[in-house]
């Protein structure tokens, strides 16, 4: 059984007792310690800078070309904090009961309470570096609803949250690197995480310009590389985000947990072409004055304006009255689906349903929703060539997030000592579902205070023998990497790289994806071998190693996305209830709602990897709630 | 539709580059241009050629890491649009298109379409920041701002770093860029304290990278995906002249103008 190592006492004093009991590192020898981030996204780059000012010895890793390119850029609703600045309810235990019951009762309490508490310290750190939040005229912050929870405490930068708060950390990050205490390495991909004696000492990567594999030593490595949605192919993340740093810990004996929580969004451009490279999000602030619909008549072709009110099925507002168009954002994803295969679908295909401003556009006037909501509109236009002010967008869910991740306890490490992971990649917070404007909220958590109180109490309550690149695990690793990347290289198959993630993302969108049940998966688990045999017999790339390779990049992904796939594939199987973005057909309620099982699956899920074609084992985390009684979530 | 495609290739920056030539066959108008690309690229892997390399990733015009010419023009040429976002009904069938890098000493090429901006990243680590070290914030409605200057710092913080500004100019300036961070730092009463030595460092450090300076083309204007305005770099001059009048008489005014007193304007 797993331990947390949750501290003692009343939750609202967990964070603090646990702070006061964290050994420290005397400031003067914080610089002959040395910390490896992977990933400098919210929650690498803010780690990164914070760790730096402390006066630790930081090298800070991405793939890109320079860390503000980090795929947080693109999150644009907005960011959840307590401060209940509108006096309309809010508080820090109700963000913590918001969030926990939006997780379906699958997160762990204290760590949820603990984020809670430091979102406050977020709004007020990053208005401190600059971040212009949106504004009231008399110069306070602005803040609007999210979906899931009933007061307006979502701080936002227009449609571009995001990319002010990645900004900021960036900048502070940049900062850092001019003072010298941070090492910033560009473009490079981390294929290997090094443990030596029992410990995470280092890291093993790829320079993407020109091919050398190179290894890295510390006393500390924590991965913030993100989430895998990729493995469905088409999602909303960037192109490049993957698994493959936390897949190389969960090889090296890092657990992975809730494989199968996976977030579909409900608000996003439906897919308009088979050579479609991705999906885009409209945020789902959309859905304060957009009004979801399909029409009520089957197969009905009429443009939507010419669908009278009465043949209109508001079904969000219909079967959820009291959260309506903002309901979480699974019940939204599974409404827009069943309404699509029963026949209500619009747009090509029948894969979308409406999300309408017409109300919105009478009731506030067309500049207050430019004001709000311009960028997405503009967004939309460009790529769907279709005026939203002029008739309703059509929306389709879409993979967004990833709630799992590798499994790490109260202080964020994975099972693999000097582990750490943090942002997306750790389980984390979320539960069995994510609440919109919490993923910028967590990443920040993690890296602004979480990680830079609980790493540094790492080095000073463990003895660390010294260890450099010569120790042999680092030969070892370094072996391993290069005969994988040429294995793939001089393969001269006929598959190209996409061709096969193409498929593997299909199978697991249809199989694995908004429903899913026994039997399907069991025929995903089926085909999965037979993928990962062709990638490995038959794979075209072109070039060498040796060089700037981006095909090469991106076949090195997919090969780990082939085996992460298979372990969703199996969680979801193995995890026989139907909670939060995971639905199980053979769990639901008489009308259609997810069905958990508390009795026998009020756990977290952690695998544990064994030998390349063995089966994982499953460790077990239980869930206590001792705050919020778990209940049949209703948003009705 | 059909499109013919000339495009630099270039293995690295120490090899001669050339245009090659290539078509591209069966393209739909709601593609994207990148989409577009992965089309002639995965044609190219799967005859064992090596596809072009460019930057790209989020793809939704926001990370900034795509950008080459067509036809000349930074992003192609609709107006606020990154090239990720350009979708290829933006062009006609039987189009001859022909795609650059970047061209700017300061952006050293890294292959075929790609090239290297870290010149953009030392222009921050110069000054293109607050020093706000994580946990000593106040409160942050403590400090109000008013909605116009939020505002206006939003509309220079939209900047995406993907260097067309440079591209676009002849004299590759990077002063599009730089005026913007300096813009939205020196607005916020937030960013006082080092408003003078923000705009000096920037602007030296601009130079130091080998950037030209702004000579009022307003090239990088037109082309900028995130529409910048060129007015940011008049108000980044008048920065410079507060910066080095105050420089003149060594900072004895600084407890004054630190206060946010400024910002009224």
């Amino acid at each position: 059984m797993l331990d947390a190592r949750i501290p003692s006492g009343p939750i609202e004093d967990k964070w603090d007792t646990r702070r006061f009991e964290m050994k420290l590192v005397n400031p003067a020898n914080r610089r002959k310690h040395s910390i490896i981030i992977v990933g400098a996204g919210l929650a690498g780059a803010a780690a990164a800078a914070t760790l730096g000012q402390q006066g630790y010895h930081v090298q800070c890793f991405s793939f890109h070309d320079t860390p503000r390119r980090a795929h947080s850029i693109a999150a644009q609703g907005g960011i959840n904090a307590a401060k209940n600045y509108r006096n309309d309810g809010d508080s820090v235990y109700r963000l913590f009961y918001d969030t926990v019951k939006g997780g379906d009762f699958r997160s762990r309490e204290a760590n949820v309470f603990r984020l809670a508490q430091l979102s406050v310290n977020i709004i007020d750190q990053c208005v401190a570096q600059g971040v212009p939040f949106a504004r009231e005229y008399g110069g306070l912050l602005d803040t609007r609803s999210f979906g899931g929870v009933q007061v307006q405490r979502t701080f936002y930068a227009r449609g571009q949250t995001g990319q002010q708060l990645l900004l900021g950390a960036y900048q502070a990050l940049e900062e850092q690197i001019a003072a010298g205490t941070v090492q910033m390495h560009t473009r490079r991909d981390v294929l290997d995480i090094v443990v030596a004696d029992g410990r995470a000492r280092g890291i093993i990567t790829r320079n993407l310009i020109t091919g050398e594999i190179e290894s890295y030593a510390a006393d500390v490595v924590v991965l913030a590389t993100g989430g895998y949605s990729n493995v469905f192919f088409l999602s909303t993340n960037a192109m490049a985000s993957n698994c493959t740093a936390i897949w190389r810990a969960h090889r090296r004996g890092a657990l992975f947990a809730n494989p199968c929580f996976t977030q579909i969004h409900p608000t996003c451009i439906p897919v308009s072409s088979e050579h479609q490279s991705k999906l885009t999000l409209m945020s789902e602030s959309l859905r304060n004055d957009g009004r979801v619909w399909v029409p009520v008549k089957q197969g009905d072709t009429r443009a939507p304006n010419q669908i009278p009110e009465s043949e209109r099925d508001y079904y969000l507002e219909r079967r959820y009255p009291s959260f309506g168009n903002l309901v979480p954002r699974d019940v939204a994803s599974r409404a827009a689906k069943e309404a699509c295969d029963s026949g209500h679908g619009v747009g090509p295909g029948g894969q979308g349903v409406y999300l309408d401003f017409a109300d919105a556009l009478r009731r506030m006037g067309r500049g207050a929703v430019v004001e709000k909501y311009g960028n997405l509109f503009d967004i939309y236009e460009r790529i769907t060539g279709e005026d939203a002010y002029q008739a309703p967008m059509r929306i389709y869910p879409a993979p967004h997030y990833t709630m799992g991740g590798l499994w790490v306890d109260y202080d964020l490490m994975t099972t693999i000592p000097g582990l750490f992971a943090g942002g997306e990649a750790n389980y984390s917070d979320h539960g069995a579902n994510r609440l919109g404007a919490s993923a910028l909220m967590q990443g920040l958590a993690d890296g602004y205070f979480v990680l830079p109180a609980t790493v540094p109490n790492y080095i000073g309550s463990t003895k660390l023998e010294p260890v450099d690149t010569n120790h042999p695990a680092f030969a070892a690793a370094k072996s391993e990497v290069a005969e994988s990347t040429n294995r793939m290289i001089s393969m001269h198959g006929k598959r190209t790289p996409d061709s096969i993630h193409k498929q593997v993302g299909r199978l697991m969108w249809d199989e694995c994806g908004m429903s899913r049940s026994a039997e399907r998966l069991k025929k995903a688990l089926g085909t999965l071998p037979e993928l990962k045999r062709e990638f490995w017999s038959n794979l075209a790339l072109a070039g060498t190693a040796g060089e700037f390779n981006q095909s090469l990049e991106k076949a090195a992904r997919v090969a780990d996305f082939l085996e992460l796939a298979e372990l969703m594939c199996i969680d979801a199987l193995d995890r026989n209830e139907s909670c939060g973005a995971h639905f199980r057909v053979e769990s639901q309620t008489p009308d259609g709602e997810a069905l958990r099982d508390d009795e026998h699956f009020s756990y977290v899920s952690a695998w544990q990897w064994t030998e390349a074609g063995q089966p994982p084992v499953l460790h077990k985390e239980p869930l206590t709630f001792e705050h919020v009684h778990l209940a049949q979530r209703s948003y009705k | 539709m059909n499109l013919k495609l000339k495009i630099w290739r270039q293995a690295n920056a120490s090899v001669r580059g050339k245009f090659e030539n290539y078509v591209v066959r069966d393209i739909t108008p709601d593609m994207s241009f990148l989409e577009m690309l992965d089309v002639l690229n995965e044609d190219l892997l799967s005859r064992g050629e090596i596809p072009v390399a460019f930057d790209h990733d989020c793809r939704e015009g926001i990370c900034g890491s795509c950008g080459f010419l067509i036809n000349g023009v930074a992003h192609g040429g609709q107006k606020g649009t990154t090239v990720c976002q350009l979708a290829m009904r933006f062009f006609k069938d039987g189009d001859s298109l022909t795609l650059e890098p970047w061209r700017a000493q300061s952006f050293p090429l890294v292959r075929d379409l790609a090239v290297n901006r870290s010149a953009f990243d030392r222009i921050i680590q110069s000054g293109g920041y607050i020093s706000a070290p994580t946990g000593g914030a106040p409160d942050a409605n403590t400090i109000l701002v008013p909605k116009e200057i939020a505002d206006s710092a939003f509309d220079a913080a939209a900047c995406i770093g993907c260097g067309a500004c440079v591209a676009a100019c002849p004299n590759s300036s990077a002063m599009l860029f730089t005026a913007a961070k300096v813009h939205q730092l020196n607005l916020l009463p937030q960013g006082q304290p080092q408003r003078d030595q923000r705009s000096l460092s920037m602007i030296v450090a601009m130079e130091e990278e080998g950037f030209g300076g702004c000579t009022n083309h307003r090239e990088c204007e037109a082309v900028c995906p995130k529409d910048i305005p060129i007015q940011f770099i008049g108000q980044m001059n008048r920065e410079l002249t507060r910066a080095l009048r105050h420089g003149e008489r060594k900072f004895a005014h600084v407890t004054r103008d630190a206060e946010p007193a400024e910002v009224k304007r």
